[in-house]
């Protein structure tokens, strides 16, 4: 049973995708619960997958039978499972929470829109579980051009914002293409056990080949996951998206780049490869810290909510980032536990985003005043718990993986990039507590301040959403504190086990 | 120059590969973009077949006058097979673009770079 | 020696209670009165804990209780030793008068918002009891951040342009220093692989380039320096006293600047070590910044025409007094220092509670305003000029006892400079505090008719506060045990030289 396990979530989403566009034929409300039913579904055997793979290690499954280097492969070792159990829990909440914003934001675009993110989501599930290079690069650009599709449905400017979104997303899909190119050329292989047999054994003076190949690969990825000087596509693409489709990539598309990226360098090209051989990791940790600072610094000049959160992305992403770059078992924690952190933080900003939006038709930070916590109390206690994460402070999530990143550095000596990290959490402060101070303090003109009793709800006009569009959100914000206080569990048992070998 | 002549393949796919990212990054015309972005992946696409072909060897058809045992004799025949679904991959992400101009187009009536960057300015 | 603990859950459940509280006190946010019941159960329920725990910590035996892994290697640890217990023994006593005071506060003054004032309130409690407890750096650190945020809401109470960024400096200040805190317990961790407090100091036996303890120790001092104000990183301290009254008195006397010089002695004593900080000349930096604190913090006092001010510059140099008295690594002076924490806390609060009063009742807020005014609020003024004579150390107030054992702690460690800092600030604190005092008893007043005293919910807790620094100040041992309390901890830190 277990041994078919990880082709099943591939195919209950192939599935899916085509009975949604049948849907449209007739019986259209059933795009929701089907779209729903298949994240909730591939949970589940994401969940059984992670349980079974942390009691009895790793697994693999063979298509049709052919046995690798031939054959096709996919793997299930802790690292997979992991970030497939945070992808597909992940888009299971977010999609539980877009019936009504969908309804409002996509009108009747929504069966089509559903059936692409049940695509979205078999690219980014296939990436995590397969063994195979070449096959990896499909699934990149199932998933990229289904995101592509998600995003140019939005307001005004997203089909602009989508566009150059393709064009850099397929340039770096072939940089990845070539550097893998330049790699089977040289191994004649293209799964990536037999390829981390092969390179050890590859001299490096002699063959330059490998490392154009894992410059152009990581190049290609960097990319797709917005590090510093090559994260062009991503502010407007979060910010002119539906708010569905920004909380949906934002929190696991770039999460699934960064697993490429330590697959790659990691498992495929070995620890002393990228850290002493070619100094891939420390260039990577540059451009990373500089991308935390400049995503932060940009955050704070930004007014529209979405728009921050986009370049709070491209911060974070850096934190990612920069955890690679360490190459040390805690840098490694530090990494892994902010792809989880980061995806339950964004995840739950982006709906938050997505609640202003249909409850008062905007995200503008300018125009927040004090009505909205009257108005949405759950949304707003969510908000200020995932953005105080966000900030670092303790016992929330967001405090742990900084935690581990900054023993990271010390332990490399890299000051730098200590302070960086440092730095960068005073800067999350600055944009998120501007929003916080106007969320709770600024009195909206006319309405006095009561005294005594709390305020009465009752005298405006729209309260909270409808309570599919909450409790996401307070999940993410509950699971945020759980995550925090419960983090040395998730070290021990998930992330200590899938580190990588000769680190 | 023998290094040149002997490596002449190459050399064309490189050329092919700059005016692609020539095209992608100065052209201000979002479907000369497109048409670089082809060109682009088609230089990686020939780079991959370029890559299977082995001096006096033939396709990598059965021929009974080859025996099978002599893999030297066929090309690599992987390759070709990889780049059939690249190909799939980037008709398919053409198709995307083209909507996607499509409807760029529907809304500004242009699709000249700057001035869509000075529309999303605007609005 | 304290090497005695044994497991028990009361640590937790002192932490816990006003946590459990907050959302009491959300729910009932239509109901005051229900909800200042919760706050005042919670303040009760907490004190009782704390004392229980006293007997204990008297013997030198810790409560300890590790909750779980909240890192590898590193618990989430709560351990009531007689440190934690003295300073918990404080906060805990004293929240219940600020309750009660800032019930008559906030009614008497109409604030708004009151529910996520008590709420707040509360919070800061169980963290700064957290914080007491904490039995590793790790765990100090989750509490003092949620210190920090749990503070914030207080200080923008009233929501004022002048508040807000008053709260932003703050948060500014605040963050900062648990940034820099962050990163000196992570180096501590790299270097030594435990986090856990230890009294005679985690790093003792250990041997480190001197380059790296100095930086260090200035991470260390940055982190914890600014709740404690030390210069240059008190001016937060000033600005914050944009807040209502009762949250200065809690601010200034119990929670903040206290879990800040809290934090410094812990980091003396507990994680270098008074033998590592005298041999790497620690404790000379740290005597350099502290007496430059207490005197010039005393002159900017006199210019302050502003009663609160003034009192937020006394407060930042009677906390480099505390800090000063650790620096001085001699027995005398960590208890002298460990008491003034004590003293400060009730004379303080008791001059924040008439503060409190005065505005309350007259609306003023300026020394120069405050002719004779103790004709018609004799027993709070009485009050302020008890709390007044006390910091400046005249006896039997109780701030003579602690300068007593500071001095002698000078004498001890042979530093007569320190010995002069004190007996100068002293007379500045006199200098400044009395005619505030004179002017509201000798002097002829105006606009005072139809004025009488404050409500009895505020002058009540401020004359208790008032006789308990007498009664401490004649009686060291009484009630708490502080003074045992505190040669306890002195002599497991110095190594029984009393």
């Amino acid at each position: 049973m277990v041994e078919n396990a990880p082709v099943l979530i591939p195919v209950i989403y192939m599935a899916a995708c085509m009975l949604i566009s049948l849907t449209r034929l007739r019986y259209r409300w059933l795009a929701y619960p089907m779209a729903l039913a298949a994240t909730v579904l591939a949970s589940a055997t994401a969940l059984g997958i992670l349980y079974h793979v942390t009691r009895h290690g790793s697994f693999n499954y063979y298509f049709g039978g052919w046995v690798p280097p031939i054959g096709i492969e996919y793997v299930i070792d802790p690292l997979s499972a992991f970030v497939l159990t945070v992808i597909n829990i992940v888009a299971g909440l977010v999609l539980y929470h877009s019936l009504n914003v969908n309804r409002l934001e996509l009108g009747r675009k929504v069966v089509p829109y559903y059936a692409v993110a049940m695509l979205l989501m078999l690219g980014l599930n296939g990436i995590v579980l397969t063994g195979d290079f070449f096959n990896l690069f499909v699934f990149l650009e199932i998933s990229s051009l289904a995101s592509y599709g998600l995003i140019a449905v939005g307001e005004r400017g997203s089909a602009f914002a989508a566009f150059r979104y393709l064009i850099l997303g397929t340039v770096g899909a072939s940089f990845y293409l070539l550097g893998l190119g330049f790699l089977h050329l040289n191994t004649g292989s293209l799964n990536m056990a037999d390829l981390a047999a092969i390179i050890p054994n590859l001299e490096f003076g002699k063959d330059p080949a490998i490392v154009i190949a894992l410059v152009m690969m990581t190049v290609g990825i960097c990319i797709k996951m917005a590090i510093f000087p090559l994260h062009g596509w991503l502010p407007d693409a979060y910010t002119l998206a539906p708010s569905t489709s920004s909380a949906l990539i934002a929190p696991i598309g770039t999460k699934v780049a960064s697993y490429i990226l330590i697959r790659t360098l990691f498992f495929v090209y070995g620890v002393d490869l990228v850290t002493e051989g070619i100094p891939v990791t420390t260039i990577l940790g540059w451009l990373s810290a500089i991308g935390i600072i400049y995503g932060s610094i940009l955050a704070i000049a930004q007014s529209e909510l979405k728009r921050m959160l986009a370049y709070s992305s491209i911060a974070q992403i850096g934190y990612i980032g920069l955890g690679i770059s360490m190459a040390n078992p805690l840098g490694f924690i530090g990494a892994v536990l902010h792809v989880l952190n980061h995806a339950f933080m964004k995840a739950c900003l982006f709906l938050v985003a997505a609640n202003l939006r249909t409850q008062v038709g905007h995200s503008d930070i300018s125009r927040f005043d004090d009505s909205y916590r009257v108005k949405m109390p759950w949304t707003m206690a969510a908000f200020t718990t995932a953005a105080i994460s966000m900030v670092g402070l303790p016992p929330l999530a967001g405090f742990f993986s900084k935690w581990y990143l900054a023993l990271a550095t010390i332990e490399n000596s890299q000051w730098v990039f200590l302070a960086v990290i440092l730095i960068s959490s005073l800067l999350n402060a600055v944009y998120f507590f501007r929003v916080i101070e106007k969320v709770y303090m600024k009195s909206p003109s006319g309405v006095a301040d009561d005294a005594g009793a709390g305020n009465d709800p009752a005298q405006f006009g729209s309260g909270e959403p409808t309570s599919s569009m909450v409790i996401p959100v307070l999940v993410f914000a509950a699971a945020l504190l759980l995550i925090g206080i419960f983090n040395a569990l998730i070290v021990t048992t998930l992330i200590q086990p899938m580190m990588p070998p000769g680190m | 120059m023998a290094f040149f002549l002997g490596h002449y393949a190459y050399w064309f796919i490189i050329a092919l590969l700059l005016i692609g990212f020539y095209a992608i990054i100065f052209k201000r015309n979002l479907v000369k973009q497109i048409i670089g972005l082809s060109i682009f992946q088609t230089s990686i696409i020939l780079f991959w077949v370029a890559s299977a072909v082995k001096w006096n060897a033939t396709v990598p058809i059965y021929d009974p006058a080859f025996p099978l045992e002599e893999t030297a004799n066929y090309i690599n025949p992987l390759p070709h097979t990889l780049m059939l679904t690249a190909i799939v991959v980037g008709v398919a992400t053409l198709g995307v673009a083209f909507a996607l101009l499509i409807t760029i187009y529907k809304h500004y009536k242009t699709l000249d770079e700057e001035e869509l960057i000075k529309e999303m300015k605007r609005w | 020696m304290n090497d005695l603990t044994y497991v028990s859950h009361i640590p937790l459940f002192v932490v816990l209670v006003s946590m459990a509280a907050v959302p009491l006190i959300l729910a009932s946010s239509r109901k005051p009165n229900l909800r200042e019941t919760w706050t005042l159960l919670a303040a009760g329920t907490k004190f009782l804990l704390v004392f229980s725990l006293l007997p204990g910590a008297l013997e030198g035996r810790s409560a300890v209780l590790h909750l779980l892994e909240i890192s590898p290697g590193v618990d989430l640890a709560l351990k009531a030793d007689p440190f934690g217990v003295f300073f918990a023994l404080i906060s805990s006593s004293l929240w219940i008068f600020t309750s009660f005071y800032s019930i008559g506060y906030v009614r008497g003054n109409n604030e708004h918002k009151q529910t996520r004032y008590f709420a707040s309130f509360a919070m800061c409690l169980s963290a700064t009891m957290g914080i007491a407890f904490s039995a590793n750096l790790l765990t100090f650190i989750i509490f003092y951040e949620i210190l920090t945020i749990s503070t914030y809401p207080l200080v923008i109470h009233k929501e004022t342009p002048e508040s807000i960024s008053g709260g932003r400096q703050y948060l500014l200040y605040t963050l900062t220093a648990g940034l820099f805190l962050i990163a000196a317990a992570a180096w501590t961790y790299q270097l030594t692989g435990t986090m856990d407090f230890k009294p005679g100091g985690l790093f003792a036996g250990t041997s480190f380039p001197g380059s790296t303890m100095t930086v260090l120790f200035f991470l260390f001092l940055a982190g914890v320096g600014v709740k404690a104000a030390i210069m240059p990183l008190h001016s937060w301290l000033p600005v914050a006293m944009v807040a209502p009254t009762p949250v200065s008195a809690l601010l200034h006397a119990v929670a903040v600047v206290k879990s800040g010089v809290f934090g410094v002695i812990r980091v003396v004593g507990f994680v270098f070590g008074p033998e590592v900080m005298a041999a790497y000349g620690l404790n000379i930096i740290l005597a350099s910044f502290a007496g430059t604190t207490i005197i010039v913090a005393s002159l900017i006092a006199f210019r302050q025409d502003n009663l609160k001010r003034r009192l937020a510059y006394s407060t930042i140099g009677h906390l480099s007094y505390i800090v000063l008295g650790a620096a001085l690594l001699s027995p005398s002076g960590f208890t002298g220092g460990m008491l003034h924490i004590a003293t400060h806390a009730t004379m303080k609060i008791t001059l924040f509670f008439c503060a409190g009063a005065i505005y309350v009742n007259l609306h003023r807020e300026n020394i120069s305003q405050l002719n004779g005014i103790g004709k018609i609020m004799p027993w709070t003024m009485g009050a302020f000029a008890i709390g007044s004579l006390g910091l400046a150390g005249v006896p039997p107030v109780n701030g003579f006892v602690s300068k007593w054992f500071l001095a002698l702690g000078a004498l001890e460690a042979d530093h007569l400079v320190v010995l002069g800092i004190f007996v100068l600030s002293g007379l500045l604190n006199a200098g400044y505090f009395f005619p505030i005092v004179h002017r509201a008893f000798f002097r002829e007043g105006e606009h005072l008719e139809g004025h009488g005293e404050a409500s009895a919910l505020m002058v009540v807790p401020l004359v208790i506060t008032a006789a308990l620094s007498v009664l401490i100040g004649m009686r060291p041992d009484l009630f708490f045990h502080f003074y045992e309390l505190a040669s306890l901890v002195a002599r497991s830190l110095t190594g029984g030289l009393l």
